[in-house]
């Protein structure tokens, strides 16, 4: 057998990229763990970028074209940055019926952002979930991690209001 | 681990438990976590304290789901079981001071009301009762002592011999006969052999694996452990969806706890049976739910099925033999083997065996979790169990299987639930998610929520599935913007068929199944909406 | 070596052909035409596109010809009514999918699709159409990707992963925004992995893919190669 190319350097001397690093090295930096190193590059960095992708791809020998196809294949990760808060509308049978989409129509018209874009001052990023299995809540909105149970358009209009311009926590 | 290090362990934790008068068991599941429940154990903890209650004497503990999300934070105290709804941090003065009597009127739950006394808990035995992130709780509950007695006591063929008597089915969806498949993958040629739990939970609306994984994640770990003794496996994935944060960490911990008692690892309970169990995160795709689609994410893939045979069983992960079971049929094992197949089969209807799990959500008085005996109707289900519809809506439809299933009416509620009886409506039994509607309800609209649904899940891979969804989504959307012609509803009910038949695997294939039966039960509705706009 | 004979029966003939062959072989093997679209001879089989399922005596479902096994005794039905209606659906929702204006593609008269309309009696769509917007690469120096042409049928990604070994190209997407793409979804012609082979451009069954400087119904591909290849270079999908 051919001996196998060399691993790449990471993008950059962020001291993050360790973290990426180890995750492929902990599953051999076989092919297989794709998906999973695909996760440590977003949660270390917030989403998937082109340096990333390719760093990836060299260190687990898969083609470029297959580790873009995962990445744009799972709703779960994202290949723009976030805005500096992201607002998750649960979108879940249990929450439609009890009104999430009024809530996004809602979120549009106050914000200008539909789902999966960002607003145009990078504070609010517009998501949806499929169902955060906490259907007893419904309708449910994450914002910034904090779970808002059984809302009403105006309680998320005044939490935005609340968060924006403010720092995450 | 040895069976009688379990035994002994298990002991003292029982003896430790029975020394304390009182328990306070603070559900923080997902359900009620949102709502503070971390501080109401806090809070409750703190008021003891100060009252000089010591440990002992009163315990407060993190427990999993105790059932009634809707009306959570719920808080229940050992030993007379009695339960606090819709608590408060500022209510655990309230909550100590009436340890001894009846809760307050404002706090009180009544535990007789059918939405608990109608219940039959194997796979939720433990859920609200066992810490769910000490091994100790779940040993001192007879936790892996069944799986002692099992690698000590009985041959492979002997643990498939007992689950297939039980009649156990996949409880997944499709219901495939579990013992069946567990023969086949031992049967199968090839080593090592690998066991795959299927956590991806994805039909919107349902929350019965996510409940099981925080409530009580050793359970499913053991069913596992038991598993993979019967067909010879010794690799392990447990593939669960990113989106549960709390039941990945509360299955970590597990993990790690029984991999340091020797539970998981080389020589378990001190025989030459081995197995490793790795976590795999999925990534936001239902489709992943599909056998095929799952191992070719565990491979590093795009989630996409492939056509079958070769099935998994022969061919699976890595091109291994693999079993695939989902979380609840995991959890049904431990029992089973406990207790013994013919107990098991003693439960529900001729050919559907045991309990399961339900998710009520949508229209309905008690919002939660319940785990019924099969065969029991799906009226008694809706307006026994879960309370009927609130005050001022009328009782329209109750979904089941999510996304492959369909809505039933009201003329068929009579109908027992199993999985033929639910198929004969055109509906599946699913995972268990089960959604009531009312009449404020479109059935039109929801026939195109899953519809959406079922566009934006599909892999893409076959031109049926990936171009019929669209298509069907767009007509659907012309019933309802009042533009839909006759010719429309005739090419409506073409699209599903076609998909239905041609579809490459199970999303696409049952990806009409809302459109049909909406179509089939509340056809006036589609009708309606070709006289609104004069077509 | 040499496997069991098994006996079948399609469309009522009798025929045989070696176990672990599939249908569609055996069919062919016997001139009896079950139309495809995915498979090529020499690619390992996608099993996608369903315009060869056919109808077997006893089984639940469908089954498409290009992976299904033949069994002893087995009786297969390759054109029913209803067989036929979905593959009809099939082809129209193809052409309701994207762009397809045969009369200004490179390869009218010689495209795949197409024909499977004509066979078929495909004169109209009754689906509403898509019209997505859809880009034309034309980066590369000597072939051009055409996306509104594209079936997804997946060869390219095939013949470039399994044969030439360079793994340009994959798909990105899902569901009905899935779209072929070279490497992180980079214009062609900027791609580090492409040989320039055209191998992809040979297995395209469209106009999607095709080389530069031909005009409307200039551009028949050239596919006779490929089983020979794949069995050079070892593999076993001949």
């Amino acid at each position: 057998m051919l001996p196998k190319p060399p691993l790449p350097d990471p993008p950059s001397d962020d001291k993050r990229w360790k973290i990426v690093a180890t995750s492929m090295r902990r599953l051999g930096n076989q092919p297989h763990a794709l998906i999973e190193a695909l996760h440590s590059l977003q949660q270390t960095f917030g989403f998937l970028d082109r340096p990333g992708l390719e760093y990836i791809a060299g260190t687990l020998h898969a083609p470029l074209s297959k580790v873009y196809g995962a990445a744009t294949f799972y709703h779960h990760f994202r290949l723009k940055p976030k805005g500096r808060h992201t607002c998750i509308v649960c979108t879940g049978t249990g929450c439609y019926i009890k009104g999430a989409n009024r809530l996004l129509d809602d979120i549009e018209k106050k914000h200008g952002v539909k789902p999966d874009q960002t607003s145009a001052d990078g504070e609010i990023s517009l998501l949806t979930a499929r169902c955060f299995g906490a259907c007893g809540l419904a309708p449910v909105v994450v914002l910034d991690e904090e779970v808002l149970a059984r809302v009403t358009s105006d309680d998320v209009e005044r939490k935005l209001a609340e968060v924006r311009g403010n720092v995450p926590r | 681990m040895s069976p009688d290090e379990i035994r002994g362990m298990a002991e003292r934790e029982r003896e430790h438990q029975a020394g304390r008068s009182c328990v306070l068991q603070v559900c923080t599941a997902a359900g009620c976590q949102p709502m503070q429940s971390v501080e109401i154990k806090t809070a409750l903890e703190a008021e003891a304290k100060a009252r000089g209650i010591g440990e002992h004497q009163c315990q407060v503990k993190s427990v999993g789901c105790l059932g009634l999300c809707g009306s959570g934070p719920l808080v229940r105290r050992e030993p007379d079981g009695a339960m606090y709804q819709r608590v408060t941090p500022g209510d655990a003065p309230a909550i100590l001071d009436s340890l001894g009597s009846a809760p307050p009127t404002h706090l009180f739950l009544d535990t007789r009301q059918p939405f608990f006394a109608r219940q039959t808990r194997i796979v939720t035995a433990n859920s609200g009762r066992i810490d769910p992130e000490r091994l100790e709780d779940y040993l001192a509950a007879g936790g892996y002592a069944t799986l002692a007695r099992v690698l000590t006591e009985m041959s492979p063929q002997e643990v498939i011999g007992e689950i297939t008597r039980s009649g156990l089915r996949g409880r997944g969806g499709g219901g495939y006969p579990t013992g069946l498949k567990w023969s086949t993958v031992a049967k199968s040629p090839g080593t090592p052999k690998t066991i795959i739990c299927n956590a991806d939970e994805g039909d919107p609306g349902a929350f019965m694996d996510r409940s099981v994984l925080e409530s009580d994640p050793h359970r499913m770990i053991e069913g596992m452990l038991i598993a993979a003794y019967a067909v010879g496996a010794s690799e392990g994935y447990i593939y669960i969806r990113a989106e549960y944060p709390l039941a990945i960490a509360r299955l970590k911990t597990a993990l790690r706890h029984a991999e340091r008692h020797g539970l998981l690892g080389n020589n378990i309970c001190g025989t030459r049976f081995n197995l490793r169990i790795e976590l795999r995160l999925g990534a936001g795709a239902f489709v992943c739910g599909e056998e095929t689609a799952l191992i070719a994410s565990i491979e590093g893939n795009r989630g996409t099925p492939r056509p079958r045979p070769p099935y998994p069983a022969e061919r699976g992960l890595f091109g291994h033999p693999t079993l695939i079971n989902n979380v609840e049929t995991y959890a049904n094992v431990p029992s089973i083997l406990e207790r013994g197949g013919e107990w098991f089969a003693g439960i529900g209807t001729e050919r559907s065996k045991g309990t399961k799990v339900f998710a009520l959500t949508g229209s309905i008085a008690n919002t939660g979790l319940i785990e019924v005996p099969m065969g029991i109707t799906l009226r008694d289900i809706v307006f026994e169990i879960g309370g009927g519809v609130p005050e001022g809506a009328r009782f329209k439809a109750v979904q089941t299987g999510g996304p492959s299933g369909g809505c039933i009416p009201e003329q068929y509620l009579n109908t027992p639930v199993d999985y033929e009886s639910l198929m004969s409506l055109g509906s599946i039994m699913g995972s268990g998610g089960m959604i009531i509607m009312d009449d404020s309800s479109s059935m039109i609209d929801v026939a195109r929520y899953f519809m959406e649904f079922c566009m934006t899940e599909s892999c893409g891979k076959c031109i049926p599935c990936r171009m019929g969804t669209v298509e069907m989504h767009e007509l659907l959307g012309r019933f309802l913007n009042g533009s839909a012609a006759k010719a429309d509803l005739d090419l409506l009910e073409d699209l599903c068929e076609m998909v239905k038949s041609t579809s490459l695997c199970g999303l696409g294939q049952s990806a009409p199944n809302p459109v049909l039966t909406t179509l089939r039960y509340f056809r006036p509705e589609y009708d309606a909406a070709l006289a609104a706009g004069g077509r | 070596m040499a496997g069991r004979v098994l006996t079948c029966q399609i469309d009522g003939q009798d025929v045989s052909g070696l176990e672990e062959s599939t249908i569609l072989e055996v069919a062919r093997e016997h001139h009896i035409r079950i139309p495809t679209l995915c498979h090529v001879p020499g690619l390992p089989e996608a099993g996608a596109c369903r315009v060869c399922l056919v109808e077997v005596e006893g089984a639940a479902r469908l089954l498409p010809a290009c992976v299904t096994r033949i069994a002893e005794g087995m009786k297969v039905k390759t054109e029913s009514e209803r067989l036929l209606k979905y593959r009809r659906m099939t082809v129209e929702m193809l052409f309701a999918e994207r762009n397809h204006i045969c009369s200004v593609c490179v390869s009218n008269g010689h495209c795949d699709l197409q024909w499977l309309a004509q066979t078929l009696g495909v004169d109209h769509i009754r689906f509403p159409y898509r019209y997505p917007a859809l880009p034309v690469d034309s980066s590369h120096a000597r072939f051009v990707a055409d996306h509104n042409r594209c079936v997804l049928c997946l060869r390219c990604v095939r013949v470039c992963g399994e044969i030439e070994g360079a793994h340009t190209w994959d798909v990105m997407g899902r569901g009905a925004d899935c779209l072929v793409i070279t490497d992180l979804a980079q214009p062609w012609g900027e791609s580090a992995s492409c040989t320039s082979c055209g191998k992809c451009v040979q297995v395209c069954p469209t106009g999607a893919l095709s080389e530069k400087g031909k005009s409307a119904g200039e551009m028949a591909k050239q596919r006779r190669f490929l089983p020979y290849l794949t069995l050079m270079r070892g593999g076993n999908h001949v």
